[in-house]
């Protein structure tokens, strides 16, 4: 029984990941209409730039002066750094290619994944970094018998605070208006004098945010190693093909059922996990083509 | 001979009625005309007609069968040809590629994928004179992208013909080009197709060429059929003018300078 | 921008042409050293690769992300036969491995072709990715990460007449192989011509061009898009089963989705609008990696970065490019 809690919280757990990575990809692609295949690669750089900082940070001896509250505020750095990346990728490689066809971008953003990967290499080398202290120092709660580490419950919670305040953000605030708008029609959007390019600038740095978030708030749990961004964008992908590209609640729904029919799979049938999962994935697209909250 | 008939065909978008309950026949050899503002429904017509749209209800009767429920490629089967207002071609492909394609489709050989398509002689000599027949033989290699406005709208047409159909239906084919361009292609189209004696209706907006060259004209107003008739009982007709033009009278239909 | 021998280049230019390089290529193992006649095996081998999956990005204008998986149905199907069933015909191992990934091409492309452009190049990298971890996960059929070896000692060509046993077994494979190989690409490169230049190759361009058009001309947009799709697949799993007794080796990396980009990127390199294009580049980006890796540590960022200046710069490629720079040559002289 206490197990079960226990994979039921890491299901939770893995979800607010996902979600994270997912709703960022979805973002950009429903604002501009743009897969980036590196989206992977930038979780990856959110993660060591934030166990980097945090390293740094305990190297210094930063930390007894931060306490852990301070400590955790430095994770958020690491996705404001990739945030900058976004923003410098976009205008130079992404906006010379939009009147082109799709098909364009997920070929430049798959030399961008070539780069970024090796990149990492460069600055961080190729031993994992992680953020241990902080998970460390947020000790553990008893679940029944067994105890269960508080900082996952934090990331949880992290978890669904974004996704309320994305929530928020799109429909309730006057700048999520305008990200519907240039969404749903780029060119009566700039009719109406919304900057569009600014918009796409903007959408795109906060869709990189959100990747780097997601690998931030992973890494004080699991190490940062070469390759888990090419790694962690099939996961990414299986829950948009399942919840649906361009949908926030499809990535929401999506990394839910991922993460939930995942922890179950290493628990009962690990060899064909990934496998169950597709069969799902094919199931709910032979229903829903566009995926459960999907548009065209 | 009816070739084709529609039966109380009825198409919705939500409370927009595109086709609202039309009853249309057409009779083998006919040159009809479809005219109507905009938004009429002509060519959501066209589309039901052509299967691009499912109608909600009523029937679509073809040569005596009930061709309601089949697929564009059945309905091309079964003689049903159109083309579209926006041209719609295979722009990277050239003139003749263009219309062999339909040719090779319509024989039933465009699977073969063991033999070198331009080495067809048949499919190459009728694709050559279907470009001829449409003024088009001098664009034969030029990729269709590279075509003027005028050259790519006959292309358009000559796309649907090639495939041979009973019935060709034509959305606004003479749209988007000027005024000498219009008459050019129009005659170029009624030549062809009266000289095959082939049953054709066009949407149409230039009352010129639709008085000229129409059996029978048949105008449309939110979805329905508002009237139908020879040339002279429309142009006399005030109703029409009234939705057409805004204004009645005997010089309503005369072409202003 | 057209297929560039749609109209063009008669027809017994193009044969003297291919003639010429054909000789070419079959004298080149004499005058250079082993190490190079394997490199230029892999290229040519690539090839057939790059053939197969432009007929899906050229010619029907779908972007697959998977092709790795086809690939690497061809390398296992192999390693399989030759491991569990003890052949060592290479024959029944091409026929063997072409069935293989004729049904794992069958089944993807018909899930895949349902949908287009980004969310097909979505589906296909991610079916592709089930492969993988199959191939990584059930270690025991599959060796895992090791792998399974293939040794070409085991091998026998042309129906057991060439076999590599014995002194000097490894140098005789070496040119023996390449000339298989040849023969291989020669065939496959004329049956891929064919195939291009006939009524289902134009039919497929149609439906690149205007899918709505396509489907109102009469042709089956769905099902010749899955026709394609397993021709195409078919083609690269070819590769990947002549892939393998070269490398000696298969594992799960074939079948991991960044080597479906390696097989994008030689066929944008060399150009995906035209028929020699792919064969250019796959040539190309065997030499360019191969040299990448021998100069740095940080050859994928050499190489990202070539693609990138290629995409932004040079979207033609090396075929394309040379064709346009030939061109206006050609105008300047006039």
């Amino acid at each position: 029984m206490t197990i079960f809690v226990i994979q039921i919280l890491n299901s939770f757990f893995y979800a607010a990941v996902l979600f994270l990575i997912a709703a960022g990809l979805s973002l950009i692609y429903g604002v501009m209409r743009i897969v980036n295949l590196a989206h992977g690669t930038l979780y990856a750089l959110g993660a060591y730039v934030s166990a980097w900082i945090v390293g740094s940070a305990v190297g210094h001896a930063v930390e007894r002066n931060l306490g852990l509250a301070g400590m955790l505020l430095l994770l958020p750095l690491g996705a404001i750094a990739v945030a900058a990346v976004g923003a410098l990728i976009e205008p130079t490689l992404l906006r010379p290619l939009y009147r082109r066809s799709e098909e364009y971008h997920l070929l430049v953003t798959f030399g961008l994944l070539m780069i970024l990967e090796d990149v990492i290499k460069l600055l961080f080398g190729r031993t994992p970094l992680s953020a241990g202290t902080i998970m460390d120092q947020m000790g553990s709660i008893p679940v029944g018998r067994l105890i269960y580490p508080a900082y996952n419950l934090f990331v949880i919670a992290v978890g669904v605070g974004a996704a309320i305040g994305l929530w928020a953000f799109i429909y309730r605030t006057k700048f999520g208006v305008i990200l519907r708008a240039t969404s749903q029609d780029r060119r009566m959007a700039a009719a109406l004098g919304i900057n569009v390019s600014r918009v796409y600038v903007q959408a795109f740095a906060i869709g990189c945010f959100m990747a780097g978030l997601g690998g931030a708030v992973v890494v004080p749990a699991q190490a940062a190693v070469l390759g888990l961004g090419v790694e962690v964008l099939i996961l990414a992908f299986v829950v948009v093909v399942i919840g649906g590209l361009g949908s926030l609640q499809g990535a929401l729904v999506g990394a839910l059922i991922v993460s939930f029919v995942r922890t179950a799979g290493i628990q009962f049938f690990p060899e064909i996990e990934l496998a169950v999962l597709y069969l799902i994935a094919a199931a709910v697209l032979l229903v829903r083509p566009t995926g459960l909250f999907g548009r065209a | 001979m009816t070739l084709l008939e529609t039966v109380h065909l009825k198409k919705y978008f939500g409370d927009t009625h595109a086709v609202d309950d039309v009853n249309l026949t057409i009779a083998e050899g006919e040159f009809i005309s479809v005219v109507g503002p905009n938004g009429a429904g002509k060519t959501s017509l066209c589309n039901v007609i052509s299967a691009h749209l499912i109608p909600d209800s009523g029937k679509i009767i073809f040569k005596g069968r009930d061709v309601t429920h089949s697929s564009v490629i059945e309905r091309l089967k079964a003689g049903i040809a159109r083309s579209f207002q926006l041209v719609n071609l295979f722009d990277d492909l050239t003139a003749f590629d263009n219309v062999a394609l339909a040719i090779f489709s319509r024989e039933g050989k465009i699977r073969n994928m063991a033999a070198l398509a331009h080495r067809d002689r048949e499919v190459a000599i009728e694709a050559d004179t279907i470009l001829d027949q449409f003024g088009l033989a001098s664009k034969r290699n030029e990729p269709a992208r590279s075509l003027a406005q005028g050259e790519r709208k006959l292309l358009d047409v000559a796309l649907a013909y090639a495939l041979r159909p009973r019935l060709l239906f034509l959305d606004e084919p003479t749209s988007g080009v000027s005024t000498r361009e219009k008459d050019k292609i129009m005659d170029i189209i009624a030549s062809v197709v009266r000289g095959e004696g082939i049953t054709a209706a066009i949407i149409e907006h230039d009352m010129d060429v639709v008085f000229k060259y129409s059996d029978r004209i048949v105008v449309m107003h939110q979805g329905a059929i508002l009237a139908q008739g020879a040339p002279d009982a429309i142009r006399n007709n005030d109703d029409v003018a009234m939705v057409l033009l805004g204004s009645s009278g005997p010089d309503a239909f005369s072409r202003k300078e | 921008m057209a297929m560039a021998t749609a109209t063009g280049t008669p027809i017994w230019r193009i044969t003297m042409g291919a003639a010429i390089i054909l000789v070419i290529l079959a004298i080149l193992p004499q005058l250079v050293d082993a190490y190079q006649t394997v490199l230029l095996t892999y290229g040519l081998i690539m090839a057939i690769a790059a053939l197969g999956f432009n007929l899906l990005l050229g010619y029907t204008g779908l972007l697959s992300f998977g092709h790795s998986a086809y690939f690497g149905t061809g390398a296992y199907t192999v390693a399989f036969i030759t491991r569990d069933f003890g052949v060592h015909s290479m024959e029944l191992c091409i026929v063997g491995g072409m069935l293989g990934t004729l049904i794992i091409a069958a089944i993807f492309g018909f899930v895949c072709v349902r949908h287009t452009r980004i969310f097909f190049g979505i589906l296909t990298l991610a079916l592709s990715q089930v492969l993988w971890s199959l191939a990584f996960k059930f270690f025991w059929v599959t060796g895992g990460t090791d792998g399974i070896r293939i040794p070409y000692a085991n091998l026998s060509l042309v129906g057991g007449l060439v076999d590599f046993k014995g002194a000097g077994s490894f140098h005789r494979f070496i040119y023996a192989y390449y000339y298989y190989v040849l023969v291989v690409f020669a065939v496959s490169t004329i049956i891929m011509w064919v195939i291009a230049h006939s009524p289902f190759g134009k039919a497929l361009q149609a439906i690149r061009d205007n899918e709505t058009r396509a489907r109102f001309v009469g042709i089956s947009v769905r099902r010749y898009r899955w026709i394609a799709f397993m021709i195409s697949g078919i083609f690269t799993g070819l590769s990947g089963i002549l892939w393998v007794p070269l490398n000696g080796l298969t594992t799960p990396d074939i079948l991991y989705w960044p080597f479906s980009g390696e097989i994008v990127f030689m066929t944008v390199l060399g150009g995906f609008r035209s028929f020699s294009g792919p064969i250019v580049g796959a040539i190309a980006f065997n030499y360019l990696k191969t040299y990448a890796i021998a100069s740095t540590e940080y050859w994928q960022l050499l190489l990202g970065v070539v693609l990138v200046v290629l995409v932004m710069a040079l979207p033609a490629g090396i075929v394309g490019t040379t064709a346009r720079l030939a061109a206006k040559l050609g105008r300047w002289t006039k």
